[in-house]
């Protein structure tokens, strides 16, 4: 009896927890939506805030990303504006992939979104990229981010990329090219090391060979050609884009 | 070139303060290089005259800001452009720091809600299920709204609230037809785009989509979710037979002797991520051979399988 006693009493504590949260939640939805009333706009036209929201957000342990159901999408449009600019990057991404073998640069993915985007369209900073890039990896696409000298990479194919691969992304960013001798002398890694990850790279379309360099074949990443950059999406890669 | 010179008096003690604090000449010498001092001295002896700059009248001043507490601001010349600039400066620098301090304490109510959510958790954890459906549900919808991970089971708010319920039955609707023009199976980011192009606004985020398809199967729906080894997700048909379209396939690579997935993807009319993934099942199920050099990853029938 005294068991039952117990029990009943847990099942109460909770109940009331729960009254609690449920109480303390309309409360905090309320307040949401003051502040929603008089800083909405500044989130939508302001980048820094809306870093510095990201960041206090994941400081105390909230996903404001999580959900379109959740109050700061519903309230704030947080939602909205990382959800869809997901969509641009996937768009983005699809229409390059036979280009750059589904690896393209921060800078040229922003490029393209913006101008995707158009001009009247709200300004959208790298880190918004980031963040939408991060949601989009639950979808198991192989979305991941790498990063390589004080940029990042934007994988959008599911290849498997592992360290040492990175390593020699990492490497070829300076040139735009690698070739094995650099990677023997840069990362001290046997002839075979090399190859075997250079290889990888050209299989998954990501790397191009150049056997007419002088000197040691050269490995060129067309992510990182500088002057593809400017080149607009042609009709048929914006076909491919959307199936 | 031609020149005038203005000689400028000395300044009255209650001159407001303008871009510079002193001058070490008392003149402006302007020079003409292609003519029009005729004209200008003309206007310039005018203006001198009559000293417009001097009657400001009333319906000239810049509109006051509703919550700027300065009254209103003489917009006259070089100064007066500053003073408007610098009064912008300060009033966004005042929205921004006004933005950030309600911002902190929001986040410090968030906060409360967090830790409150933590133990509820401890106490669920306790109990080690005698806690009730009912309750279950409304903890994890309230994680939902609030964005906070459950800590019980460590997904975000985990799937499972009716949210997520209502949304598999949606997309069950949604889908039905697009799977159908498309060989009955889509990536899982081929509908995120589809369905949020569609909706236009109040958007799915990726999360939502992925716990809605987890529940597809359990709701006995039509579609399901699929996860392929290399981690690729996709929304099939329950109709749909990926194996036995491994047999279709087979036979397109026979005819032709050889494919990529690229070559394959533009026969068939697929993308070339999920003719990957057919072929990829192709070989496991031990039809297709591959053939993996630096020009690509080509596939073979399996003539040891056939032919021995």
């Amino acid at each position: 009896l005294p068991q039952a006693k117990y029990k009943e009493r847990g099942t109460v504590l909770a109940e009331d927890q729960l009254a609690q949260m449920s109480k303390q939640l309309d409360m905090f939805k309320t307040n949401l939506e003051e502040f929603a009333s008089k800083h909405k706009q500044e989130i939508r036209k302001n980048p820094q805030f809306r870093v510095q929201f990201q960041d206090m957000c994941a400081t105390i342990g909230v996903d404001p990303l999580a959900s379109g159901k959740g109050f700061w999408s519903e309230m704030l449009g947080v939602g909205d504006f990382y959800y869809e600019l997901g969509v641009q990057i996937i768009e983005v991404c699809l229409a390059l992939k036979h280009r750059n073998g589904g690896l393209i640069t921060l800078e040229e993915l922003h490029q393209q979104v913006l101008k995707g985007r158009g001009k009247f369209a709200q300004d959208v900073s790298q880190d918004d990229l980031l963040r939408a890039i991060k949601k989009l990896k639950v979808l198991g696409n192989g979305f991941g981010i790498i990063p390589v000298g004080g940029t990042y990479l934007i994988q959008s194919v599911p290849a498997e990329l592992n360290m040492d691969h990175t390593v020699v992304l990492q490497l070829a960013e300076k040139k735009g090219y690698v070739t094995v001798g650099e990677i023997r002398s840069s990362l001290k890694w046997e002839t075979e090391r090399a190859k075997q990850v250079l290889e990888h790279l050209l299989k998954e379309g990501m790397a191009w060979l150049d056997t007419q360099a002088a000197g040691d074949p050269q490995y060129w990443l067309p992510a990182l050609f500088t002057e593809l950059y400017s080149q607009e999406i042609t009709p048929e890669e914006a076909k491919e884009a959307i199936p | 070139s031609a020149k005038i010179v203005v000689h400028l008096h000395p300044a009255s003690s209650n001159k407001e303060p303008g871009p510079f604090q002193s001058s070490k000449y008392s003149y402006i010498k302007l020079s003409f290089k292609e003519h029009g001092q005729i004209e200008f001295y003309r206007r310039l002896s005018e203006e001198i005259t009559q000293r417009r700059w001097e009657n400001v009248p009333a319906a000239q001043t810049i509109q006051v800001n509703r919550s700027s507490q300065a009254g209103r601001i003489r917009a006259v010349g070089i100064v007066g452009i500053e003073r408007k600039l610098e009064e912008k400066r300060k009033e966004t620098d005042k929205n921004i720091s006004e933005a950030f301090e309600d911002l902190s304490k929001l986040m410090e109510k968030a906060k409360e809600m967090v830790e409150l959510s933590k133990s509820i958790a401890n106490k669920i954890k306790e109990k080690q299920g005698d806690i009730t459906e009912d309750e279950t549900v409304r903890f994890k919808s309230y994680l939902l709204s609030m964005g906070i991970a459950n800590p019980v089971t460590r997904e975000t708010y985990g799937s499972g609230t009716h949210y997520h319920m209502q949304l598999a039955k949606q997309l069950a609707g949604i889908l039905q037809t697009p799977l159908e023009e498309r060989g009955g199976i889509m990536s899982l980011t081929e509908v995120y785009c589809l369905v949020n192009r569609a909706r236009g606004l109040e958007l799915l985020s990726p999360e939502d989509l992925v716990n809605a398809c987890k529940m597809l199967e359990s709701l006995k729906l039509p579609l399901r979710l699929r996860i392929f080894d290399s981690g690729v997700m996709v929304i099939e048909l329950q109709s749909h037979n990926e194996e036995e379209m491994v047999a279709s396939a087979l036979e397109t690579v026979s005819e032709k002797g050889s494919l990529t997935a690229d070559e394959f993807a533009k026969l068939v009319g697929m993308s070339v991520l999920l003719a990957k993934e057919r072929l990829l099942l192709a070989e496991k199920m031990g039809h297709l051979c591959r053939d993996d050099s630096v020009e690509g990853l080509r596939f073979y029938p399996n003539l040891f399988m056939t032919q021995s």
